[in-house]
């Protein structure tokens, strides 16, 4: 059963018995409760604390405090090229890492799903970027694997006419989205995995017997029923990645210039560097507007497919 | 999958088994691809320095221990707030995310859809949007820099995720058991204690395991709301990095000292990370 699916499976006792008391509707929101407050208070309340700071001219190097400056604090948003540039960044790294995770990931799920010698090793050796703690994938990214003078790839790219390059200098936002696609498709690999073990061997065996080639079997039967999979790897994947901060910062630090300053980079250094509360709370809102825009679409595609789900068990 | 009848010839008249080897290399060549940054992080770790940055890069070379005993010099107490941390909010999690879980597939809620979709929705609006006010509100409830804010934020970054994990191992308790308890005239909690716990027990430690990892793993609160009474290990790992001369096998050390926790959890829990990631989707 997916998660997919569940969502669409009515949950196991009638959602709404006719004539359930207040007592037994209350004994039912009772231990959804704590956790419930907990998030409201743990997520909202800074969300609320933000959006008042966006309000105030608040830096933390200058004496006095906050004061009210009304909108300015949103000018300043709307008319800094960083902060735009910052967001179309953002929106770049984070859906073509997804993309190419989410394609590598299929890829490496349809070897790793058939039956070879070492398989067990090599599914262990696939899933090991994912356990890599994100900070230390940047930092051996940055210097072991890609330093110009000695890294390993351009060793192992010198039979190729690769000599001595600083990737870090010349393609840094390629070389921060190549960690992020290292780190996440084994993610998209154990999800898509997950799902071509759930389907069904009749329907491979009946489509063989069928004489259906290997390709039109996977385009025709296989990819559909990965479609839940799929869409759940890229919600999650998005999720996580377009929050990507250790690569930006241990990598290129957001350089050079500002060519790998993505938005969670460019608030950290608006509270670290520039001391300016206001201005990144004010940041931070509009962030979170265009967030809550995406989502949105986002969860009701998922919503959709749910329903789609439902009509059809 | 397809490999069951080995003697049959594949399209085109090749043997079928040469199209399986070549598949079969093709997967190693492919894991082994994905694995050779881990790989050359663990070789750079036992090198000198010397070692680690020469030009072609050295793949013979007497290992040494030498780099590992500079790293974890003062790793003490950055290691001790990281299991503190990760522990403690992951206890948290599941304190608060089975009987959330609970409310939203045994006997749910009314709007158990709408609950669901506010925790998922939670996870989109991005933390990093309130950092400024979050360090703001943490001076003035004296939060800074302990590992309490640590233990409640991390809380809150994993417990949806959780929920909808441990929801979708409760959907999957066969009704029967349920039923059965019922008619011994199990209460809910009993129910809940005999027949639910047990079932999704190996649900729960797929969720906690994977809450532990991103626990572990957090960087940018950490490094923004901490200083030394709370610094993890992404923290220690920041901080030993020399700024300046060869630092190369240090480096790497360092990095393998503060993964290697995780590598080694998720290389045993293999499965247990699998059931989590995809829902129960795995038996």
């Amino acid at each position: 059963m997916t998660v997919v699916e569940d969502l669409a499976v009515p949950p196991r006792t009638e959602v709404l018995p006719r004539g359930m008391g207040r007592r037994e509707r209350w004994l039912r929101r009772l231990p959804l409760l704590p956790a419930l407050i907990y998030v409201v208070v743990v997520t909202q309340i800074p969300f609320v604390v933000t959006l008042w700071y966006s309000f105030q001219n608040y830096f933390w190097d200058q004496p006095g405090g906050a004061h009210f400056t009304g909108l300015s604090n949103y000018k300043t948003v709307f008319t800094n090229p960083t902060f735009r540039g910052s967001l179309v960044r953002s929106v770049v790294m984070t859906v073509v890492a997804v993309i190419v995770a989410m394609i590598l990931g299929v890829a490496l799920a349809v070897l790793l799903d058939r039956k070879f010698f070492g398989r067990g090793v090599a599914r262990t050796l696939v899933i090991t970027p994912f356990l890599v703690m994100p900070a230390a994938a940047a930092l051996v990214w940055a210097g072991p694997m890609l330093d110009p003078n000695f890294g390993l790839l351009n060793y192992l790219l010198q039979p190729f006419g690769v000599h001595h390059v600083a990737w870090l200098s010349t393609h840094a936002l390629g070389s921060v989205i190549v960690v992020m696609i290292w780190q996440w498709t084994p993610f998209m690999t154990l999800i898509v995995l997950a799902g071509l073990q759930g389907q069904p061997a009749e329907t491979l065996e009946a489509a063989r017997v069928d004489g259906a080639g290997a390709l039109a079997t996977f385009r025709e039967l296989t990819l559909p029923h990965l479609r839940p999979y799929i869409e759940l790897g890229i919600l999650l994947g998005s999720i996580y990645l377009v929050n990507v901060f250790d690569a930006v910062r241990l990598m290129t630090n957001g350089g050079p210039g500002t060519s790998t300053t993505n938005l969670p980079f460019y608030l950290y250094q608006q509270v670290n560097n520039a001391f300016d509360v206001g201005g990144a709370a004010a940041a931070g809102v509009v962030t979170v507007i265009l967030t809550i825009i995406v989502a949105s679409f986002a969860l009701r595609m998922f919503a959709r497919v749910f329903q789609f789900e439902e009509a059809r068990a | 999958m397809t490999t069951t009848t080995t003697a049959r010839p594949g399209p085109r008249g090749v043997p079928r088994w040469v199209g399986n080897v070549g598949w079969a290399v093709l997967a190693w060549v492919a894991a082994l691809a994905f694995f050779t940054p881990v790989l050359w992080m663990a070789i750079t770790a036992f090198k000198p320095e010397s070692a680690a940055e020469t030009w072609p890069p050295q793949f013979i070379f007497k290992p040494t221990l030498s780099e590992f005993r500079l790293a974890i010099t003062g790793m003490g107490p950055f290691l001790t707030h990281s299991i503190i941390a990760t522990v403690g909010s992951t206890i948290l999690v599941l304190l608060l995310g089975i009987p959330a879980a609970y409310a939203l597939s045994v006997y749910p809620v009314r709007k158990w859809r709408d609950g669901l979709f506010f925790f998922i929705s939670t996870k989109m609006l991005p933390i990093v949007a309130v950092i400024g006010p979050l360090y703001v509100i943490a001076l003035h409830t004296h939060l800074l820099d302990s590992l309490g804010l640590l233990i409640i934020l991390y809380t809150a970054m994993n417990l949806p995720l959780a929920i909808w994990m441990i929801r979708s191992f409760m959907l999957e308790v066969p009704n029967e058991l349920l039923e059965a308890a019922r008619l011994d005239g199990a209460g809910r909690t009993r129910e809940m204690g005999s027949v639910i716990l047990p079932v999704i027990s190996p649900g729960l430690v797929s969720t906690a395991l994977i809450c532990m990892i991103f626990a572990w793993n957090e960087l940018f609160l950490a490094l923004n709301l901490t200083v030394t009474n709370a610094a993890t290990m992404p923290m220690f790992l920041i901080s030993s990095v020399p700024q300046e001369g060869l630092y190369i096998a240090h480096l790497s050390a360092a990095a393998l000292i503060a993964s290697i926790p995780v590598i080694i959890v998720g290389w045993l829990a293999q499965r247990s990370l699998v059931r989590g990631l995809s829902m129960g989707a795995i038996k």
